[in-house]
């Protein structure tokens, strides 16, 4: 049986439809333009906003580090609490909410595939069984491969098919969606308690920079024709001045073709790594600096990586920056050294509004979303839980919708802002067209999976959010109103089926599994085989046959092959 | 004669290896009913290896077999293996964290000639189903 | 799979489920379903996997009956576990550290669905760590990190040699890494304990502490490392130029890693002794690399912790009586619940509190109505009220384990388990849906004595 979404008023920008009324056919979990309408049940969504159903592209919401920051805190999870339902499990957590509650608020949110943000492949399997059991998305997992002693060496011989055959070969072992680069170089460094502070450090015994690194993985990627590009979260994260080294990592990649119809690269968290000063009294706003860049380029796209100015968990696997931030705070501090990958680290922190620096930092994340001026650029994240957590996106979408919103917050936060930022004396307002970009469309093309993610046309996944919202009476004064709205559905769907009705989960569904499967030639991937596997039984701490990822940890598996 | 020491408790290989062997096996009495003593300690009450003796702290008594310790030297302390003989004088957490104290139990130890070890089996029929020291069934 | 030479099939990467180590190289050679050889495992290991020949299992499940048990079926033993669950007002649900994750689900899900207090051994092993870390942070790294690059290597208040015998061989001090490849030669071991332990023998230093003074001796060596004149001679037994020593020694390798054990957390002073390393160890890191290691005990105890964690938000002892999780030890810990007697019924599983808790608790655990799940006929199950025989997790059945460090590995299945035995996993499904349809049951009743009124 089919289902029609009646009368909505739909934002579809991947498909140029901003806005119309018009009706959305359902069938088999699918879009359709054709279906029995005698026999198809009927949703009335007239006067509503309907778009497709929210993509999330960089979110700590599964694995090792993201469950070592729930353990630490328990006071995150005391006040912030779901009771059990007939038909929902219960949870906790504010930051860093519990698996089930993940799946349930993110899908309240109208949001329908995640991709969490960091899997160590050690840690792996640990990933995939909490993806399994957060419910009502399709999930993937970008995967950790900047500071591999695999990648390093084949980088600095030089030899980028067999790095692509080894990147090929660890997705498919443990599942993993796309290439994630962190710190490059600096977790390695970190091994040692040292970092890499700029794109020519060299890594401790690797005789490698991270500028070679990106580079190369660049080229790695885009040879093994990845949905995504890689995803960069470049070295010296939340440092005083840090914007340079972004601005030069911004030029790297410079000319390489990408395998898409998307970017070559994407700048993650992009706000904590614009800031200029030389001290905490000089900590300043340089969003205008890249957001320069990025209007310019054709092939750099940025995530905002949104401060929220809560208490949250900050959790990255740029180890030596938490040991850092909680030499500042003097609070609590996690690191997790994973041999031979990667060393996440996490420490709690409070952005208060009476911070200057919190301050200016939730300014830097609108200054970026407000300056770049082709939304496909700037995707909406916070980082979650790092700027805050995905709860927080209705009112992050509150504050790009209304000029106001954001001149009573700036009454607010630190007179810092005035001074050291320029958001005050931004006019732009986006439009529910915007934010379906920001929010979804964007995200899709950036993952590689605008054919069945990111909008409404026939082919797509059925999966659809609806929101209470008259976009002919809308008005950006009421942010209040705004952020509710998005808060809570009028319904999501997901595959087809209503499972969010007016707020509330009414069925709950298991998502799939994205992960990639990347050709490559048999011959160097042999050659490959047999390099894991005599460094692997000398280096690693478990057996090779024992660190693949086998299937029956998936929900819905489901391949992408290249 | 006796001996006022520490009590500290813990795993050992033996106990490790007995237990998956199963709990009903003499194997399991003979490697977690002991008392490991440093040679000072057993030479100031005159206790030899193998001796059967007493150890009690204000919660109750129990039965093992003294051993000389093969980790000392470690005056002043005694190890029993953790299992059902040991915890029969263990005491419940008192500090908030739900640990037991486990390790630095006061206790005094004395020569007990003549009597029996139990085996696990019995020991818990005699605790908790037959009646404990206060005669009466828990049960 | 290989064939065994002469005889049967060799079953390689094995995982060993007996202590948090989870080596995973066994190999096991299996003729006729029976375990005939193991290599590679220590004496503890090798004696799970072999016993399995010689064991007299319980076989059917048993129900108490006028004092002794009585063999009965499946249905009858199921249908008093759903009896005792559902009457009970608060039930604690124990055990978890033996068996995989897998069954872990079904049983967090039980808990919630009764509104009980589930609670793992850590209650009574590392327990307090998790508190101290709650309260400092924990910097830690896998085993294969220290493997490649440590230097120094301290054991406290831990003696592997008994408790995870091939810990030292396999990750800390024999090995060959990346970074030392000379093995032991390359490495410093330092052991600190009350007694000169089989792990202590083999130390480069061993530096015997006072009983219960472990908190002294950690602060001292903090103290000095950040700087600070030690005014007293001798701190908890140790000379003031052994502390001198000791805490250089650790400023100036280049990768240092500490074990901490039962030693700090069982001993006076708990948590607060574990808040003394992690400390101490966050120190370090101001001048060199250092990394500190739980020694965790039971092959699945750091497993429980995990799911509980990402389930509820909490690593140990959830409370669900209100219907969404609540956290608080001494509260909601396993001892402090069966001290205060609150507990009406009890589900074990995967562990023996009858004989590794205190007389008091056992003592609780006896007067009320108990389910003991488990492949042995132990102490806990002799006192239980049902004991239905499962099979052995990561020998019969394959689930999926964390090691000490975290690192998630899946168990394999290497013979069948006897006939008529279920998994941990099936068994608390079964459970589950017992007391389900016993709940709609209770409802509909509920319902029509409301129409009739």
């Amino acid at each position: 049986m089919g289902m029609i979404l009646k009368n909505g008023i739909v934002f579809d920008p991947m498909n140029n439809v901003k806005g119309e009324k018009k009706d959305i056919l359902i069938e088999n979990g699918v879009i359709v333009d054709k279906l029995n309408e005698r026999t198809a049940r009927v949703v009335d969504v007239s006067n509503k906003v309907v778009m497709p159903g929210g993509v999330e592209i960089h979110s700590h919401m599964a694995g090792g580090k993201v469950n070592s920051g729930r353990a630490l805190r328990p006071e995150d999870h005391r006040g912030f609490v779901m009771p059990k339902t007939d038909i929902t499990r219960s949870g906790s957590g504010f930051s860093t909410p519990t698996t089930f509650m993940t799946g349930y608020l993110y899908s309240k949110m109208g949001y329908t595939t995640g991709m969490t943000a960091a899997l160590p492949p050690l840690m792996g399997r640990h990933t995939h069984e909490e993806l399994k059991d957060i419910p009502m998305m399709d999930k993937g997992a970008l995967t950790l491969l900047g500071n591999n002693w695999f990648v390093m060496r084949y980088l600095k011989e030089g030899d980028i098919e067999k790095c692509a055959a080894y990147v090929s070969w660890l997705l498919n072992a443990v599942k993993g969606y796309a290439v994630k680069i962190v710190n490059p170089g600096g977790s390695e460094a970190w091994g040692w308690g040292k970092n890499c502070r700029s794109i020519d450090d060299p890594v401790p015994h690797f005789d490698i920079t991270p500028q070679e690194i990106i580079k190369g993985m660049v080229e790695v990627n885009e040879r093994l024709c990845l949905p995504h590009s890689v995803h960069l979260h470049p070295n010296n994260l939340g440092r005083l001045g840090n914007f340079e080294t972004t601005l030069q990592t911004m030029k790297i990649p410079n000319g390489t073709k990408a395998a898409g119809d998307r970017q070559v690269l994407q700048v993650t968290h992009t706000q904590f790594h614009s800031y200029g000063g030389d001290s905490w009294k000089t900590f300043e706003s340089k969003a205008d600096a890249i957001a320069d860049v990025i209007n310019k380029s054709d092939d750099i796209i940025i995530d905002t990586g949104f401060v929220t100015l809560d208490e949250t968990t900050t959790m990255t696997a740029d180890g030596p920056m938490e040991f850092y931030l909680s030499g500042l705070t003097r609070l609590k501090w996690v690191n997790r050294n994973i041999e031979l990958e990667t060393s996440p680290g996490i420490t709690p922190f409070v952005f208060s509004k009476k911070m200057p620096t919190a301050s200016i930092q939730w300014a830097i994340g609108l200054e970026l979303a407000l300056l770049i001026e082709d939304p496909w650029k700037v995707l909406l994240t916070t980082d979650h839980p790092n700027g805050g957590p995905f709860i927080r996106y209705p009112r992050i979408i509150a504050w790009l919708m209304s000029e106001k919103y954001r001149e009573k917050t700036i009454s607010e936060v630190h007179k810092a802002v005035n001074k050291r930022s320029v958001v005050p004396t931004l006019d732009r307002e986006y439009d529910l067209n915007e934010i379906a970009v920001i929010t979804r469309a964007g995200q899709a093309k950036s993952l590689g999976l605008d054919h069945i993610k990111g909008h409404l046309g026939p082919g797509a996944h059925a999966d659809i959010a609806v929101y209470d919202i008259d976009p002919a009476n809308l008005n950006p004064n009421n942010y209040a109103e705004i952020e509710e709205k998005f808060a809570n559905t009028a319904y999501t769907i997901k595959d087809g089926e209503i499972v969010v009705k007016d707020g509330e989960i009414v069925k709950v569904v298991d998502g799939r599994t994205l992960f990639v499967n990347a050709k490559v030639d048999p011959g160097i991937e042999k050659d490959v085989i047999k390099d894991i596997e005599y460094n692997f039984k000398r280096f690693y701490s478990i057996n090779l046959a024992n660190y693949p990822v086998r299937k029956e940890y998936l929900t819905r598996p489901m391949e992408i092959r290249t | 004669m006796s001996l006022e020491v520490t009590l500290i408790t813990g795993r050992t290989v033996s106990q490790g290896e007995a237990m998956e062997r199963g709990k009903d096996l003499d194997d399991y009495t003979k490697a977690a009913a002991v008392c490991e003593l440093d040679p000072a300690d057993m030479e100031k009450i005159g206790i030899n290896e193998g001796d059967t003796i007493k150890v009690s702290t204000g919660i109750g008594e129990v039965i093992v077999r003294a051993v000389k310790s093969r980790q000392y030297p470690h005056e002043g302390i005694v190890f029993i293996p953790m299992g059902p003989w040991v915890n029969s004088i263990t005491d419940m957490p008192a500090d908030s964290t739900g640990m037991p104290p486990f390790k630095g139990i006061p206790v005094k130890i004395e020569q007990a000639k003549g009597e029996k070890v139990l085996s696990s089996h019995d020991l818990i029929e005699k605790l908790y189903l037959r009646g404990n020291e206060k005669g009466e069934g828990v049960r | 799979m290989k064939k065994a030479k002469g005889y049967g099939r060799m079953v390689t990467d094995v995982v060993c489920p007996f202590c948090g180590t989870l080596c995973d190289d066994l190999e096991v050679v299996v003729e006729d379903n029976k375990i005939k050889n193991v290599r590679h495992a220590c004496r503890i290991g090798s004696s799970k996997f072999l016993a399995m020949n010689e064991l007299k299992r319980p076989n059917r499940p048993m129900i108490r009956k006028d004092g002794s048990f009585e063999e009965v079926d499946m249905a009858a033993a199921i249908e008093e576990c759903g009896r005792i669950l559902s009457r009970s007002k608060r039930p604690l649900l124990y055990g978890w550290s033996s068996t995989g994750c897998e069954a872990h689900f079904v049983g967090i899900e039980l808990a919630e669905e009764l509104g009980g207090v589930i609670d793992s051994t850590s209650s009574v092993c590392h327990g307090p760590s998790v508190i101290a870390i709650q309260d400092v942070g924990y910097p830690s790294a896998t085993l294969g990190d220290v493997k490649n690059r440590a230097d120094l290597i301290i054991y406290w208040g831990a003696n592997p040699m008994h408790a995870h015998p091939r810990h030292l061989s396999r990750y800390s001090v024999f090995p060959r890494g990346y970074f030392r490849e000379r093995g032991q030669q390359d490495r410093e071991l330092i052991v600190v304990d009350v007694r000169k332990t089989d792990t202590a023998k083999l130390a480069n230093r061993f530096v015997q502490v006072r009983y219960g003074e472990d908190f002294e001796l950690l602060s001292a060596l903090r103290l000095v490392i950040n700087g600070k004149e030690l005014e007293a001679d001798e701190v908890a037994g140790v000379s003031k130029e052994d502390i001198l020593e000791l805490a250089d020694r650790m400023k100036t390798c280049q990768y240092g890693t500490l074990f901490f054990g039962m030693g700090l957390t069982q001993s006076y002073g708990t948590h607060r002794n574990i808040d003394a390393g992690i400390s101490l160890v966050r120190d370090l890191n101001h001048h060199t690399k250092f990394s500190i290691v739980a020694m965790r005990g039971h092959y699945n105890v750091t497993g429980i912790g995990e799911v509980l964690t990402w389930q509820t938000g909490y690593p140990f002892a959830v409370d669900f009586s209100r219907g969404y999780p609540r956290y608080n030890p001494g509260e909601t810990t396993a001892n402090d619940v069966l001290q205060r007697e609150e507990a009406d019924a009890a589900l074990i599983i995967a562990s023996d509190p009858v004989a590794h808790f205190p007389k008091k608790a056992v003592e609780h655990l006896a007067r009320i109505p108990m389910i003991t799940i488990g492949p042995h006929m132990i102490p806990t199950a002799q006192l239980s009220e049902v004991f239905i025989p499962s099979s052995i997790s990561g020998i019969e059945e394959a689930s999926t384990a964390y090691r000490m460090d975290t690192v998630p590995l899946k168990l394999r299945k290497v013979i069948e388990p006897p006939e008529g035995i279920y998994s941990d996993v099936e068994i608390l499904e079964m459970i589950l849906e017992n007391v389900r349809e016993r709940r709609v049951r209770q409802m509909e009743r509920e319902k029509k004595a409301g129409e009739g009124r």
